[in-house]
């Protein structure tokens, strides 16, 4: 970070080439040319450095580890999500009858930027929800959901979203100061 | 019975479902009532198509150098779907474009929707 005249802060130029994008980028790069030549992944990383130094991103504060078996978990009941509510959305689609809609706010539990990615990330792959507000400052998901009936439907989405929550920070733990929890 | 014979028989199954789920995106963009519910229709269930149809494909062809070309394809369309629906979805809500006669319960339009926040990005 650099601090400007009038206080506020803006990240270093040197700061925007984080390591994780530039190799990611050279993935991409490389399947793009099909090749795995020497000429090819050398040109990609100065492509991709390149790239990270024209148009800077800010640094996500990432989890500190990853649990492999809750990741498979996390993993797997997405899996299970998707086709289940694809087959709910068609049948939506198809039947006669009129849906009925509902906004559902989620407060996240977690305070990290990253968990409140991943959680909207996840919910809206999953057919049958929108994220059509997220707070920042709450940490607040606001969820547009089809085919909600009654009132004890949204409650139950709610709650299947904060289990989405449990199970992303079982697989990705926070460090620590990311992870103070408003409640706490 | 070969496995190429396995794989092309599931390729062909992949291919139809994923048809499949994309004619009945098609068929929710043209029922469905509102804006937000058409989102729903047209990026979900397409994505799934999506997905079926390139693991068909990867299933007929069989080559590695395809697959990381699929694989990207995937990727790229889940999220960037994820991104375009939630910017479509919030501008709709933003600009007032929401039968709120279909909402049973409406947790966002019950606060000020034009509150500001420091964004924190620099």
């Amino acid at each position: 970070m650099r601090t400007r005249r009038d206080g506020t802060t803006r990240p270093t130029r040197h700061r925007a080439v984080q390591p994780l994008s530039v190799v990611w980028l050279t993935v991409v790069w490389s399947i793009l040319w099909r090749d795995l030549s020497l000429l090819v992944v050398g040109s990609g990383v100065l492509v991709a450095v390149g790239v990270c130094l024209v148009f800077p991103l800010p640094p996500i504060a990432l989890f500190a580890r990853v649990r492999p078996w809750p990741l498979a978990v996390l993993a797997g009941g997405f899996l299970v999500d998707v086709v289940r509510a694809s087959l709910q959305v068609s049948a939506v689609v198809l039947r006669r009858r009129p849906v009925r809609n509902a906004v559902v706010a989620v407060d996240l539990e977690s305070s990290s930027d990253f968990v409140l990615t991943g959680v909207a990330t996840i919910l809206s792959l999953v057919p049958g929800s929108v994220v059509v507000e997220a707070r920042r400052s709450t940490h607040t998901l606001y969820l547009h959901v089809l085919d909600t009936p009654d009132r004890a439907r949204a409650e139950r989405f709610r709650a299947e979203a904060l289990a989405v929550e449990q199970r992303f920070l079982a697989a990705f733990v926070p460090r620590d100061d990311h992870h103070s929890g408003r409640t706490a | 019975m070969s496995w190429t014979d396995v794989a092309d028989v599931l390729a062909a199954a992949c291919l139809l479902a994923g048809a499949g789920f994309a004619l009945v995106a098609a068929i929710g963009v043209l029922r469905l009532p509102d804006l937000l519910s058409r989102m729903h229709a047209a990026t979900k269930p397409q994505v799934i198509g999506l997905v079926l149809v390139l693991a068909g494909v990867a299933l007929r062809l069989r080559e590695p150098s395809a697959l990381g070309i699929l694989a990207l394809v995937v990727v790229l369309q889940m999220s960037t779907s994820v991104v375009a629906s939630h910017m479509v979805g919030r501008a709709a809500f933003r600009a007032g474009q929401v039968r709120h006669d279909l909402l049973v319960v409406d947790e966002l339009g019950d606060e000020a929707a034009d509150w500001q926040e420091p964004r924190g990005a620099p």
